[in-house]
């Protein structure tokens, strides 16, 4: 058994290593616990101006709703839209609302009065979400209206949104799976494929070379290290997520480590893929950080893939980390299961044996 | 190529009684090589080393533990087993290194200038080594930039240009070229050289 002297100095090096035990342990524990906070796309603190040239009781209730609301800071209140403006092209504010004129007198008489949302479109998440809540509030506002003066307020229906499977729309249930598969990515990817790299750069692999050591034995050599490797740090994130957050997936821990084992064994083949084609850890890097990319941009981490143009999706069906994300998020949030994510495991499955059989064939004893 | 690191574009060559272009994994198993950089693992012991190499090329547990506290006591390094290699000196590595290459005593070692870089006192221990390998029936196949040291071998061929110039014992070699030493045959040869430095 050739393999298990392999893998022996495999673990050996590994260890003896100062510096790779330690980052493996600090990866998992800093994306845990710090990015969830930070790769959030929950918008809040969108500052408001309002420009009120009502001055009534009523276009202060308005405001006051506004101001009122957890999502938004109240910067200006003022008659002067020009200052408003002003606001906004200094940065410090985001959103203007402008009640008009007889604000007061046009809902009292005719039942009837508008109100002018202007928002700044440069950070477009901001504008858009910011002027929906206002929305709401508006018709909020609209409705209490109806009830207090006893007017009937014709409402032909009334939408009332309840979302399931993370009611709270809470964005670190969302994003925190994504996150785990960015760490398998980061960590299963890369690490293979630069120690392939640099036993090519020390000149040891030449050694290995003119031994009978056949390559499928090389091969899994350095890919089962890796493999447990992103078993124990998944694991890690699993207990971080429980203990720092509650977190616990509503799916069985079974179903993700049997799509774990799949995936993991995906991107160390990919990384392996790289490191026989790259000559030095410079090339190698290089070429990860370029698929790193397509891997955490067109795979659904942080925008679904189904609202990507239909050649996005496409070459997003070659995207491994896709299907695992899909299955995180089943599991974690909606408590799926094997069958509901049997097109992610056939996936999965089809992308393993294909990158392991490449990374296989294209690496040469003989150049 | 003959180690079956490069693949033959032409010809026909055979080592260990195995064709280099056909049966190269073949010729693996029956081959020591020593390269003149040095590629043990400098990150695991001396211990280690020789447990993964022995280990690769089949030996028993048992076999491994008995060969390699031999090689060690025979090194001197008896003490230093649970040295990490990089932390020997150099003369001690090359030692280890040309051991190790012939743990499972091959038909023949390649050793590619073994001794560059290491000084004259530790370059004859190594030829020491190198002739009790012989003398249980390793064939050493060495290149050399020594002169004096070619003269230690039995056989030698002198390339110049890609092609074989001279081939013979050192015997043969001087008195076909009408010279002292081998050092000499060298440079009549070197002199016939077509391609420049």
């Amino acid at each position: 058994m050739i393999l298990k002297y392999l893998i022996e100095k495999e673990f050996k090096q590994f260890l003896r290593n100062s510096f790779m035990p330690r980052i493996a342990l600090m990866f998992p524990t800093v994306i845990i616990l710090v990015f969830p906070w930070v790769a959030t796309m929950d918008v809040s603190n969108i500052n408001v101006s309002i420009v009120d040239r009502d001055v009534s009781t009523m276009s202060r209730r308005l405001s006051d709703k506004i101001a009122g609301s957890s999502y938004f800071n109240l910067t200006e209140y003022t008659d002067n839209y020009k200052q408003a403006l002003d606001d906004v092209e200094k940065g410090k504010s985001d959103i203007i609302v402008e009640i008009p004129q007889h604000f007061e007198r046009d809902i009292n008489t005719i039942q009837h009065a508008a109100i002018q949302i202007s928002s700044n479109g440069v950070n477009a998440l901001k504008g858009s979400i910011g002027s929906g809540y206002l929305q709401n509030i508006a018709a909020d506002f609209n409705a209490d209206l109806g009830t207090k003066q006893g007017v009937t307020v014709s409402t032909p229906f009334s939408v009332n949104i309840q979302d399931r499977y993370n009611p709270t729309l809470n964005f670190k249930l969302f994003m925190i799976p994504a996150l785990m598969t960015m760490i398998i990515i980061m960590l299963c990817g890369l690490l293979p494929a630069l120690n392939i790299v640099s036993e090519k750069e020390i000149g040891t692999i030449e050694q290995i070379n003119v031994t009978p050591v056949n390559k499928a034995a090389f091969i899994l050599s350095k890919l089962i290290p890796y493999w447990l490797m992103g078993f124990i740090i998944l694991t890690i994130c699993f207990i971080l997520a429980a203990l720092v957050y509650g977190y616990t997936p509503k799916g069985s821990f079974l179903t993700i480590y049997a799509i774990a084992i799949l995936f993991v064994l995906v991107m160390s083949g990919i990384g392996l893929i790289i490191s026989n084609y790259a000559g030095t850890m410079q090339q190698s890097l290089f070429m990860m950080f370029f698929f790193m990319m397509i891997f955490m941009l067109m795979s659904g981490l942080f925008t679904d893939v189904r609202s990507m143009p239909d050649w996005a999706q496409d070459i997003a069906f070659f995207n491994p980390p896709r299907y695992f994300i899909d299955t995180m998020r089943s599991v974690f949030l909606k408590g799926g299961n094997m069958m509901d994510n049997s097109h992610n495991f056939i996936m999965l499955f089809a992308f393993a044996i294909m990158t392991n059989a490449w990374a296989m064939l294209s690496y040469r004893k003989q150049v | 190529m003959l180690c079956g690191l490069s693949k033959p574009t032409g010809g026909k060559a055979s080592v260990a009684g195995f064709d280099i272009a056909r049966q190269s994994e073949k010729v693996k198993q029956h081959i020591g090589y020593m390269s003149q950089k040095f590629s043990l693992y400098e990150d695991l012991k001396v211990k280690e080393n020789i447990r993964l190499y022995a280990g690769i090329y089949g030996l028993s547990e048992k076999q491994i533990k008995e060969k390699g506290e031999r090689l060690m006591h025979r090194l001197n390094i008896y003490d230093e087993q649970n040295t990490l290699v990089k932390q020997l000196p150099l003369g001690w590595k090359q030692k280890l290194a040309f051991s190790i290459a012939i743990i499972h005593t091959p038909d023949i070692v390649f050793l590619d200038e073994p001794t560059g870089g290491v000084d004259p006192l530790a370059r004859r221990q190594f030829w020491e080594l190198i002739y009790e390998a012989t003398e249980r029936g390793i064939t050493a196949f060495v290149t050399t930039h020594y002169m004096d040291e070619a003269g230690y071998c039995d056989r030698i061929s002198m390339m110049v240009d890609g092609k074989i110039s001279a081939l013979g014992t050192p015997k043969e070699l001087k008195e076909n070229f009408n010279a002292n030493s081998i050092d000499e045959v060298f440079r009549t040869l070197a002199r016939g050289a077509q391609r420049g430095e």
